[in-house]
């Protein structure tokens, strides 16, 4: 106590010559400008967001697996943003590895038989984003007979952009960090606009490591997905952003990028979600922002994940579609996590045989990561071009509170990286103040899910935005609706 | 082990599937945590009196909110620990030597009335346990303004009757007794709060202990401490009514409950702003306040009425402090405010 005291006492009469003696405070500038890299980025940062503990070790230092090939595929006809394809296939028909099942019109991409074998049926199958959807089922022959369809370029270095572009579209890629918007319109609607072309490897979200193997055991194709991307946007350098709590992730890319002298830069991001969100690793990188609801192209950038970086060089390189996706399947209520690869349309009940089988007080199983991801109501549900997880929950990972409050902390506020205040967005959907919503912009919310993760009251913040937005949508629609109709009225009334 | 995954009980709700550890509770008993350094330091002064009031006032404040629900048929809120926290707090800017059932019956207007006829918790627009302390020196502003001696001991019972009082520093220094009260306490005894006083704000010390610990586990944030002592130390520093003007700064600093008000009652999260800014401004406006009622006012202390002042003034600082949306400039969004 005494020591407590006097040293108290101590600092008290001292620090009080010290505050008359000091003059030269000036000195502390070339100290500060020692950090002005690191001042750069933190200024740089996205605000908000919320560091969950990333539960990585799981399966990060586990290489991807092949899983044995299945003896049916499930290939739902939406995996992508936008109307689902038609199939082009009928039961009974012999499809092999590559041919395309699907077509689609206005937003879309085509989707393309991820086995040789035949069709066993033409359906409504439940899929990842609830309910049903028009699938087709293949009985696996397991021969993996390429079809005709898939033909590498003579020479890829050759193609022009409009072919390149075409070799996209032909491929069926889309989003593969499971936003799912097709990556040809994303190309072509971007050329002439996009300087700054970003590749997104923050995987940000917990548990999920199938971008961080890709970096360690295929970095030459996401550096060769990356020339490409370069050479169709005509800009002469790529940034790849990754999260700092991949190091060794980082290592392996800058190793081959110096073996190749490609133009592509790393760029190690501070850990946080939602860095890996698309205005927001657009912000890290440039610190620019993406203006409310506009697209990254609109202040010069275009993002792309590391998967569809790698799809791009394989559909590029080899004239190969989107068929196989690696699937990082964890959580607590899984025996054995891993990182698998499989074809597209298998079953997930597979992947978990696979990891060992799932535990008897498994609550939950969702499609994508935990912040993100969809909850699913059954395992029976097909891998898709989007599914990058597949996570199943057992034990008391699932915080609920029977009266969820809101003690107005603040720390929604502080996590929104959108700039929203989530506890008064929550009052106003509570409350179906229509107006005040679309006023406090509940339409820029991403959905990221950072204030539920972070609210201590335990509020389905994210979740009441979701219905909030609906409600804001349908009062649009509502208001149209009646402006045409007292329009019409009006026209009726001056023909009569 | 499940192989067929047909008899799993799934629960379907929306994302996000993970949520942060911490949660009301753990809030609330980090800021009880915080608390006992300075309840300790009280207990050693005063002697187990203290003890004694802080438990019948968390007891009764329970207690008390625990009847309001139950006659209500409203859930029942007493595991998130918040009205225990008011309890302690009410305790700790009351004397020491205040009679228990008054403690009660300040408990019965902070929950009943302050909190709970308000909507409950995260509804109230005053701090519960100030607003308690305002209604008890309302009523019995007698035994809520006498401060025991800090030399000697607060019996178990009894009241003011039984105790040698004493005046706290800011009287003194209100009434222009600033040199017979430095020559009283040293600037380590205002620190480690060997000074007369309410029963918890005493120890300076105890209490920055306390308030690093929750700026450390991450409960309150640096700006209204930061705000509200800063403003207070650099007013008090430019305008001293002593003759040196850093110790009339240091004593009025450390002097009154300046260190609860700061740490404990003004980063109350339900009375205060939610944004960063906000909540320089809401320190800003309860520095200003406090140092006007000092200086200017019939008190000696400003603390508690400059915060419960500010909490009027919450929701109209959170009004003009909304954060810049994402993507649009700061200029632009001022302009397009304006039209």
């Amino acid at each position: 106590m005494k020591e407590i005291a006097g040293a108290a006492e101590y600092f008290l009469d001292n620090g009080k010559e010290w505050l008359y003696n000091q003059s030269d405070y000036g000195a502390v500038f070339p100290l500060l400008w020692q950090y002005k890299d690191e001042v750069k980025t933190m200024a740089q940062a996205f605000f908000g967001g919320v560091h969950p503990n990333d539960m990585k070790a799981a399966t990060n230092e586990k290489a991807i697996e092949q899983l044995q090939a299945p003896a049916q595929v499930v290939i739902p006809m939406s995996m992508h943003f936008g109307a689902p394809c038609t199939p082009t296939v009928s039961k009974g028909d012999y499809v092999k590895l590559g041919q395309k099942i699907g077509e689609f019109k206005g937003l879309g991409a085509p989707i393309h038989a991820s086995v040789s074998g035949t069709v066993a049926a033409v359906e409504p199958r439940p899929y990842s984003m609830g309910g049903k959807v028009m699938s087709v089922v293949i009985d696996n022959d397991f021969k993996d007979e390429l079809s005709e369809e898939v033909k590498a370029p003579a020479d890829p270095d050759a193609l022009s952009v409009e072919e390149m572009v075409e070799m996209v579209k032909e491929a069926g890629i889309v989003g593969m960090g499971g936003a799912t918007f097709p990556t040809h319109t994303k190309i072509s609607s971007g050329i002439g606009k996009v300087d700054t072309v970003i590749i997104n490897g923050a995987e940000c979200e917990p548990y999920i490591t199938g971008d961080h193997r890709a970096m360690l055991e295929r970095p030459a194709e996401i550096i060769g997905g990356c020339c490409y991307l370069a050479k169709m946007f005509g800009v002469n350098k790529v940034i790849i952003g990754v999260e700092d709590n991949k190091k060794n992730g980082i290592e392996s890319l800058n190793k081959v990028i110096e073996e190749q002298k490609a133009p592509v830069v790393v760029e190690a991001l501070r850990c946080r979600y939602p860095q890996g969100g698309e205005k927001q690793l657009c912000q890290a990188v440039t610190g620019k922002q993406v203006p409310p609801g506009g697209l990254p192209a609109s202040i010069g950038c275009a993002v792309f994940n590391i998967n569809t970086a790698i799809a791009i060089y394989h559909a590029i390189k080899e004239g190969m579609p989107v068929v196989r996706k690696v699937v990082t399947v964890s959580g607590s209520g899984v025996v054995e996590p891993k990182n698998l690869e499989c074809p597209i349309g298998t079953p997930v009940s597979l992947l978990f045989d696979a990891c060992g089988g799932l535990k008897d007080e498994t609550f939950k199983l969702i499609a994508g990561g935990p912040m993100m991801g969809m909850a699913q109501a059954s395992a029976d549900f097909p891998v898709a071009k989007g599914t990058g997880a597949v996570l199943a929950f057992a034990g008391n990972e699932n915080k609920v509170s029977a009266d969820p409050t809101c003690i107005r902390c603040g720390r929604c506020v502080e996590a929104c990286p959108m700039h929203l205040e989530p506890l008064y967005l929550y009052l106003y959907v509570q409350k179906n103040r229509i107006e005040d919503l679309e006023a406090a912009h509940v339409m820029d919310c991403i959905e990221c899910g950072a204030c539920s993760y972070i609210c201590p009251g335990r509020l389905h913040l994210t979740h009441s935005f979701k219905v909030g937005k609906q409600k804001v949508k349908e009062a649009a629609a509502k208001a149209k609706a009646a402006a045409e109709a007292a329009k019409a009225a009006e026209e009726a009334k001056k023909e009569a | 082990m499940l192989n067929d995954y047909k008899g799993l009980k799934l629960i379907a709700s929306s994302n996000p599937h993970i949520r942060n550890n911490e949660d009301t509770r753990s809030i609330m008993l980090d800021v009880i945590i915080a608390l006992c350094p300075a309840l300790l330091m009280s207990v050693i002064r005063f002697g187990f009196r203290a003890l004694i009031a802080v438990a019948v006032s968390m007891a009764s404040a329970m207690f008390f909110e625990w009847l309001y629900r139950k006659l209500l048929h409203k859930t029942q809120t007493l595991g998130d620990l918040s009205a225990a926290v008011t309890g302690m707090l009410l305790a700790f800017v009351s004397p020491v030597t205040l009679p228990y059932w008054m403690l009660i019956v300040g408990n019965f207007f902070a929950i009943f009335v302050v909190k709970q006829l308000y909507g409950g918790l995260g509804k109230n627009f005053l701090n519960p346990a100030l607003a308690g302390r305002a209604a008890l020196v309302a009523c019995y502003t007698g035994q809520m303004t006498s401060w025991i001696d800090p030399s000697t001991k607060a019996p178990l019972f009894g009241g003011l009757a039984d105790v040698v009082t004493a005046a706290t520093p800011l009287s003194m220094m209100k009434g222009g007794e600033f040199e017979a009260l430095t020559a009283q306490y040293g600037l380590r005894d205002m620190f480690i709060g060997n000074i007369g006083g309410s029963l918890g704000e005493i120890s300076s010390m105890m209490l920055l202990i306390g308030g690093l610990y929750l700026i450390f586990r991450k409960v309150i944030s640096w700006q209204i401490p930061v705000a509200y002592i800063g403003t207070v130390a650099i007013l008090t520093f430019l305008f001293p009514q002593g003759n040196d003007a850093l110790t009339w700064m240091l004593y009025n600093v450390l002097g009154g409950g300046l260190f609860l008000g700061a740490f404990f009652m003004a980063t109350d999260y339900v009375t205060s702003p939610v944004t960063k800014k906000g909540q320089l401004i809401f320190g800003l406006g309860c520095g200003l306040i406090t140092v006007f009622i000092r200086y200017f006012g019939s008190y000696p202390e400003g603390v508690c009425y400059s915060i419960l002042v500010m909490n009027c003034c919450t929701w109209i600082i959170d009004k003009y402090t909304k954060p810049t949306r994402f993507g649009v400039d700061k200029k632009a969004a001022k302009e397009a405010a304006k039209k």
